[in-house]
């Protein structure tokens, strides 16, 4: 980096092949060529999108046929639809992917080209490697700092959890014998089944709310603590371990824990097995293998019939007995490993993939020009490249600071003033405030009554102490009343007649010269004008207070 | 009657008053209230009318001027439209104002009351500062009304080097009560005192016409306040009790009134006074590279609007200055109504300053004949709109910003809003994507669960009202 005075905002982004300034690039979305992915990166509804930013599109014929999108929507969308892959690849300048690219992929890519897709970086650094020699610039879905809350509208893996989450729910309800819900019917009484779920993300928390939706009683446990009242608002409850630790580790996901806990916390699995029909296991820790919760002692606990679903399945699995890829029955238990929930609803989470990766086009491209400009200064986009023009930048320095178990309160820096009114409680003053009104005060009156003479105190008197009687009396006054508020201290505000009726014709008239006619007509018109406010005032807070019923 | 009997007239009088002022806690008990303040007001008149200070001669004028002025008031009170009510309000706080010029003129030229020493000096203070407080209500009051009304721009009107103008102003009138108070006989005082007035007139207009189309809540209850003094400074003036008691109870309801309102806009009392504030038309203020909104407005026609609304649970209605100007509470009770019947729950939410005085939007929905059970405050409302499936905005701004929050280096941060954010969706109808008065843009209308609703809010309300009926 040269010494620049002010860093550039946007930088230029170098591509030596098409892109000018100015020219639109073109858009690819090839077919998804991992078995058993459903899955397409766009979808038509986002097509017209993408092209409403000045961007080409081009699509791979048949890429969403497994989603139930067909060529021709994506022609109406305004797409252009291409035969192979090998075209699409080598006429496209981003890419848009759902699984990592295949070795074939990266050897179809143009060289310079931009890649935006699922990458696990450190799970594939021959696939990094790859990357970086065809001089690309690649972003990887899952490398987004997920607690910037600007990034929350990209999150493709809280989306994908979210269907997985759903998914998983209606795997195990297809593979349980029973319904999930209690029911008294003339046949008899079905218990609800039990559904317990290790890990509450965002996969946990959407498999707590389908389950709870489906009538089963929920049971969820997660390390980290602060999670319980989100368990609790979806109608789960909350497992605690019975062991002191706290287990929120960077950026939103759990930590490895100690051996103490890791004791109580079996104990409470097996509980938990013992207990429960139905275990939906999602407890992942980033860059490890996945943690072995559930053993296979604990499947033998389990009543014939239940089922295991192991969303973890792909990381090795939350169960000893999982097989990836597979449903399995051990010991009278089901056990599905499958590591494809999210694409068995392809047609769900394309969509809700295509909207993350439409969001993070328009952060790409602010000019709506149809040129994607990776801005290296922006914290969300640093995060996702992992290559920049073959240079291999992954992973981003830190982004600050992890946030504080309690993301809300750092959420919201600015303290939020009470609003509006207190019922007469307002906090107290702090002391020194009061000592100083106090002294200020003591002094005025001082002042006052060394200097005013007696009558006049008499009226001050009465005048501080209303002011009192105001003070309280008003702030009982409800806030809807303010209106009527108004207006009828207008009202009363017009016993300044009172001062207009005893000069336009005091019985003292004439004396010291008094010139009465000239009063006579300045109190006839005040008492026109308090008239006005007397009767109008009252008349109107009359029939304001009329209309306010129940 | 005897003074004493009078006296004890206005006892009963003042105490009618605090029991109308007390009444309006709750809307049960406010129109007992209202009968209160009509009894006590009788009260006084009555006594001072057969009181010891007013000749038989007096009687037939004040007959006559009660009802020339009770017959503008009685017609004005009924003929006014609900959504004119701020404007109402400005106009009769003139009145009192004007009033008590006119009371402290009489009162100065009045050669019967003989006083001399301090209280010579007391009562020409008392007459001096009532006469000044009067003008200084009067002509804010009307330029407050003309602002109302749209005979005169929202916009404020900041001429340079405006606060020096009213230092100057200040030391005038200062320089002048001097000379008053030297003055030894009627005619000598009179110059100074008209010169007084004049300034304070004009300093009304200043003061008022600097200050911004929706700091209107702060004003109105300013001079609610001010209208209050100047009744008080006129009991002093007179020595008459009841009219200090009045005054202060009218004036600390409206200096109650001002502090609420700048609580609920996070702002400081002086700094409103001291207006310029929000231009009115919004050329957007200068903010943040980070707090630039990010995201895609997303328009919605009036029959999507209805469909989730159908579709909803719960519905948060937050009414703004908009509904008032495009008259649409009778077209909103319609749909609150037709959704109620559907078993969807609706409520509405109010923030403190919206529309352009206290409690503005409460009498219009009043109007309408919404239940005010289902209209909460603030406070009572923003729990609730997380389990919100709807939160529909009508005609607010800055008012549901969640800049407010969110972005310290907002121009409104700190300020309270309604978190219609955190409902499942929300809509906004607006006529157009310019920005509140405040001249902040809203990253509201950039979330991805928010759809915007553009037109007129009655025309589009009623096309949403024909759907829902369809």
């Amino acid at each position: 980096m040269q010494t620049e005075p002010t860093a550039p905002v946007h930088h230029v982004d170098t591509q030596p092949s098409t892109a000018q300034r100015g020219e639109a690039q073109r858009i690819g979305v090839p077919r998804e060529t991992f078995p058993l992915e459903k899955r397409v990166a766009t979808v038509p509804d986002v097509v017209e999108k993408l092209v409403k930013l000045g961007f080409l599109v081009a699509v791979e014929s048949g890429a969403g046929e497994a989603a139930n999108f067909s060529d021709d929507a994506y022609r109406a969308a305004g797409a252009e639809i291409l035969p192979d892959a090998a075209a699409l690849w080598a006429t496209s300048d981003i890419v848009l992917k759902v699984r990592p690219p295949s070795e074939g992929e990266v050897g179809l890519m143009r060289e310079g080209g931009t890649l935006i897709d699922f990458i696990w970086p450190a799970q594939n650094s021959e696939l990094m490697q790859q990357l970086a020699a065809r001089k690309a610039t690649v972003l990887a879905i899952d490398c987004l700092p997920r607690t910037l809350s600007r990034a929350q509208k990209m999150d493709a893996l809280t989306s994908t959890a979210g269907v997985s989450g759903y998914r998983a729910v209606i795997e195990a309800a297809n593979a349980f014998g029973r319904f999930f819900n209690g029911q008294i019917t003339a046949a008899g009484k079905v218990p609800p089944a039990k559904v317990f779920i290790a890990g509450a993300g965002v996969a946990g928390l959407a498999a707590i709310g389908t389950a709870a939706n489906l009538g089963a009683i929920v049971r969820a446990n997660d390390t980290r603590a602060e999670v319980a009242d989100q368990v609790k608002s979806l109608g789960g409850e909350f497992v605690k371990v019975d062991y002191e630790e706290e287990g929120s580790g960077g950026g939103g996901y759990a930590k490895v824990m100690s051996e103490g806990f890791q004791a109580a916390q079996r104990k409470m699995y097996a509980d938990q097995a013992n207990d429960a029909d139905i275990i939906i296991t999602t407890a992942l820790i980033p860059g490890k293998p996945a943690p072995k919760l559930i053993t296979a002692e604990m499947v033998q606990s389990m009543k014939p019939g239940s089922v295991i679903v192991d969303m973890a399945a792909e990381q090795g699995g939350n169960c000893e007995l999982t097989v990836p890829g597979e449903a399995v029955v051990r010991h009278g238990v089901t056990i599905i490993g499958y590591t494809d929930l999210a694409s068995r609803l392809a047609k769900q989470s394309s969509t809700l993939y295509a909207t993350n990766l439409l969001r993070l086009t328009e952060e790409l491209c602010k000019a709506k020009d149809g040129v994607a400009v990776v801005n290296m200064e922006d914290d969300a986009i640093r995060g996702l490249t992992v290559v920049k023009d073959g240079e291999i930048t992954w992973p981003a320095p830190p982004l600050k600071q992890a946030p504080a178990p309690t993301p809300k309160a750092a959420a919201a820096p600015v303290e939020q003033k009470k609003g509006g009114h207190g019922h007469g409680s307002s906090a107290p003053l702090p002391a020194k405030t009061l000592a100083i009104l106090f002294a200020v005060a003591a002094v005025a009156f001082w002042f006052i009554g060394a200097h005013a003479p007696t009558a006049f105190l008499g009226h001050f008197t009465v005048f501080v102490l209303a002011c009192f009687i105001g003070y309280m009396v008003v702030w009982n006054v409800t806030p809807a009343l303010h209106t009527p508020l108004m207006s009828v201290t207008n009202a009363i505000s017009s016993i300044i007649a009172i001062g207009a009726l005893v000069q336009i014709a005091p019985l003292e008239a004439g004396a010291n010269g008094r010139p009465d006619g000239l009063i006579l007509w300045l109190a006839f018109a005040a008492i026109v004008l308090t008239a006005v406010n007397m009767f109008g005032g009252f008349a109107v807070t009359r029939r304001m207070l009329a209309m306010f019923r129940k | 009657m005897s003074q004493s009997l009078a006296t004890v007239a206005y006892l009963g009088a003042a105490i009618l008053f605090i029991l109308s002022l007390g009444g309006l806690s709750n809307p049960e008990t406010s129109r007992r209230g209202n009968v209160f303040g009509m009894v006590g007001m009788a009260l006084a008149v009555l006594a001072t009318v057969f009181g010891p200070r007013v000749g038989t001669g007096g009687i037939a004028w004040i007959v006559i001027a009660l009802v020339i002025g009770g017959g503008i008031g009685l017609y004005a009170a009924k003929v006014v439209k609900m959504t004119q009510m701020p404007e109402l309000v400005a106009l009769m706080h003139s009145l009192v104002g004007l009033a008590a010029c006119l009371v402290g003129f009489a009162s100065y030229v009045d050669t019967s009351i003989q006083l001399a020493g301090a209280e010579k000096i007391i009562h020409e203070v008392e007459i001096y500062v009532g006469i000044l407080i009067g003008a200084v209500t009067f002509s804010g009051s009307l330029v407050a009304f003309g602002k109302l009304n749209g005979r005169i721009g929202g916009k404020p009107l900041l001429l340079p080097g405006r606060h020096w103008l009213n230092l100057v102003a200040l030391l005038v009138v200062i320089w002048f009560g001097r000379q008053f108070l030297a003055a030894h006989d009627v005619q000598a005082g009179m110059l100074p005192l008209i010169v007084m007035t004049v300034i304070a007139l004009l300093f009304g207009v200043h003061m008022v016409m600097a200050i911004g189309g929706a700091d209107m809540p702060v004003v109105v209850s300013m001079l609610n306040s001010y209208s209050g003094w100047a009744a008080a400074a006129t009991g002093f003036m007179l020595s008459n009790d009841l009219l200090i008691v009045t005054g202060a109870l009218v004036g600390s309801s409206g200096a109650i009134l001002s502090y609420i309102m700048c609580q609920a806009m996070n702002r400081n009392f002086i700094s409103v006074i001291a207006g310029g504030f929000g231009s009115g038309s919004g050329a957007p203020a200068k903010t943040g590279e980070a707090s630039q909104p990010q995201g895609e407005v997303i328009p919605v026609s009036a029959a999507e609007t209805a469909e989730q609304l159908r579709e909803a649970k719960s519905v948060v209605i937050v009414p703004g200055y908009g509904m008032a100007v495009a008259q649409a509470q009778h077209t909103v009770n319609e749909i609150t109504k037709t959704l109620r019947d559907k078993g969807v729950q609706v409520r509405f939410a109010i923030h403190p300053v919206a529309g352009r005085m206290p409690g503005h939007m409460n009498v219009l929905l009043a109007e309408a004949k919404v239940p005010y059970d289902v209209v909460m405050e603030m406070d009572e409302i923003n729990e609730d709109f997380p389990d919100t499936d709807v939160a529909m905005v009508i005609g607010a701004n800055d008012i549901v910003n969640p800049a407010a929050q969110d972005d310290p280096a907002s121009p409104i941060a700190g300020m309270p809003v309604l978190e219609v954010w955190k409902a499942k969706n929300s809509i906004v109808m607006k006529r157009s994507m310019a920005s509140g008065y405040a001249g902040v843009d809203n990253p509201l209308f950039y979330k991805d669960n928010n759809r915007m609703l553009f037109g007129d809010a009655k025309k589009m309300l009623d096309e949403v009202l024909s759907v829902l009926r369809a």
